[in-house]
């Protein structure tokens, strides 16, 4: 499956988008792994976290899976539309099925994710 | 490692772009289209499941009877013939091996339907138990089985079929013919809604299969099937049951003769008559977070119980679960804490079933 190549990946499936206040969702991967969605934790506005931390829950008819801060910051903003359509994140991950939006400690931690390709790398060749 | 099977319709999953996933030691069809559509279709028409996985064991002979009766926990002599009816084996200290549906075709002929992951061990144990006269063979790889359910499966299985199906009641079983094949129907299942178990030679799975499918019976997959069967209260095996355990504690005094002997007998016996510390109970949660197999339940006083199966419930809206649960708390509106990882959410008793409006047992279809 083709990832988006201006977005940046983490190893736990997660795509950031942007550089001082970062856009973060679950990739097409992820969703497909999990199912229909049913159910998601969003964080707190103004709630912090440091890179690699549990920020929420995503959870399918079969299976829960958190999701994780990809940098150290403050959450800045959810998507409240997830509350009561979880299925976005399915129908359409990398848009309407964004998550949350944190604002970084340190930028330069943005260098520590992966491009589409090395993600792509990590994906199992199967599919 | 024992490796992974594949029914006769694997490639027509695949064909249909199914999710595949192992359960019980097979690659099944988890789901085609999605869990939630093929629930409702389930719940409001009706689907087709491949469960060519399971196990059928046939027992015959002069001595069958008799070897069944001492075998499995339900009433065996009582059985009319055509008639099926769920229970249990056990092992000698009560455990449960599995949990199966007797199949009576006449005095000296039965099936046993069996769960797949269990199939070879039932098959072991059965053997070592049976008189000299009685003979046994292990029919499942000889056997399709397409399960077809919901309110509307007569009518679909009528349209694919060209003809009537008898009037069957709840757990009676008929031979039928389709496409000049002999096949048993029986109108049983797992779904909690009107619905049959066509048994055929494994030689014509794909095509009827393929019959069914292109008469508009829709495929599920195990996905739907597990929530279906936890709408209803259904247990699983290797959830709710487990051969550690007796049956008391997930079914009380159900599916159990109790004035006749069987293996097992005397632990069954004294757990029903001295209790157990705890019990299946069926909990409901407010929101559509779910717990899971393994998540602890909580009350003031500490840890109470442990649940065995959870899921959303699609036909509810909301989070259920079957769990055990200590003795003293199993009255429904008990008011209970269940812990995901960490995170403490309310939860009550409620009563079986929780999906309260399945068509299984109606006296005439619905759809």
């Amino acid at each position: 499956m083709e990832s988006p190549r201006n977005l940046r990946y983490t190893n736990t499936h997660e795509w950031v988008k942007g550089t001082k206040e970062l856009k973060v969702g679950i990739t097409e991967f992820a969703q497909e792994q999990l199912g229909e969605l049913t159910f998601v934790e969003l964080p707190a506005v103004g709630d912090s976290f440091a890179a690699q931390e549990e920020v929420g829950v995503v959870e399918s008819v079969k299976a829960a899976s958190d999701f994780y801060a990809p940098v150290s910051g403050t959450i800045s903003a959810v998507n409240e539309e997830l509350q009561d359509r979880p299925e976005l994140i399915n129908s359409d991950p990398y848009g309407e099925g964004w998550i949350f939006k944190i604002t970084p400690d340190d930028e330069a931690e943005l260098d520590q994710l992966m491009n589409a390709d090395e993600y792509e790398e990590i994906l199992p060749q199967d599919d | 490692m024992i490796p992974v099977q594949r029914t006769p319709l694997y490639e027509e999953h695949v064909r249909l772009g199914a999710k595949m996933a192992p359960f019980g030691g097979w690659e099944m069809p988890i789901q085609y289209r999605g869990i939630l559509p093929e629930h409702e279709a389930t719940r409001t028409a009706s689907t087709m499941f491949d469960i060519c996985h399971m196990g059928e064991l046939e027992v015959k002979g002069p001595t069958a009877t008799a070897d069944l009766e001492r075998l499995l926990t339900l009433s065996v002599s009582t059985l009319k013939p055509g008639q099926c009816r769920y229970g249990y084996l056990l092992r000698d200290d009560g455990g449960v091996l599995d949990d199966l549906t007797c199949y009576k075709f006449d005095d000296e002929h039965y099936w046993l339907v069996v769960n797949a992951a269990t199939a070879g061990r039932d098959a072991d144990w059965i053997r070592v138990h049976l008189s000299e006269e009685t003979e046994f063979e292990d029919i499942s790889s000889r056997i399709a089985k397409l399960d077809i359910q919901g309110p509307t499966s007569r009518q679909g299985i009528e349209k694919a079929i060209g003809a009537a199906l008898p009037d069957l009641p709840y757990f009676y079983s008929e031979p039928i013919r389709v496409m000049g094949i002999d096949c048993l129907l029986s109108r049983t299942g797992y779904t909690g809604e009107w619905g049959y178990e066509l048994y055929f030679p494994a030689a014509e799975a794909v095509s009827f299969w393929r019959l069914f499918l292109e008469s508009g019976i829709q495929p599920a997959g195990l996905g739907a099937r597990d929530t279906l069967r936890l709408e209803v209260g259904y247990p699983l095996y290797g959830h709710e049951l487990r051969e550690t355990q007796s049956p008391v504690a997930a079914a009380r005094g159900n599916f159990i003769a109790r004035d006749k002997a069987f293996i097992g007998k005397a632990t069954v016996l004294r757990e029903l008559s001295d209790g157990v510390p705890r019990y299946l109970a069926a909990i409901a949660l407010d929101g559509k977070r779910a717990a899971r197999d393994g998540d602890r339940l909580f009350t003031d006083a500490g840890e109470v119980g442990v649940v065995t199966s959870g899921s959303l419930a699609p036909s509810l809206g909301h989070a259920i679960a079957l769990a055990y649960l200590d003795a003293g708390l199993c009255e429904p509106g008990t008011r209970l804490e269940v812990d995901l990882r960490g995170k403490r959410l309310p939860c009550v008793v409620v009563t079986l079933p929780f999906y309260k409006q399945g068509t299984a047992r109606n006296k005439k279809t619905t759809g």
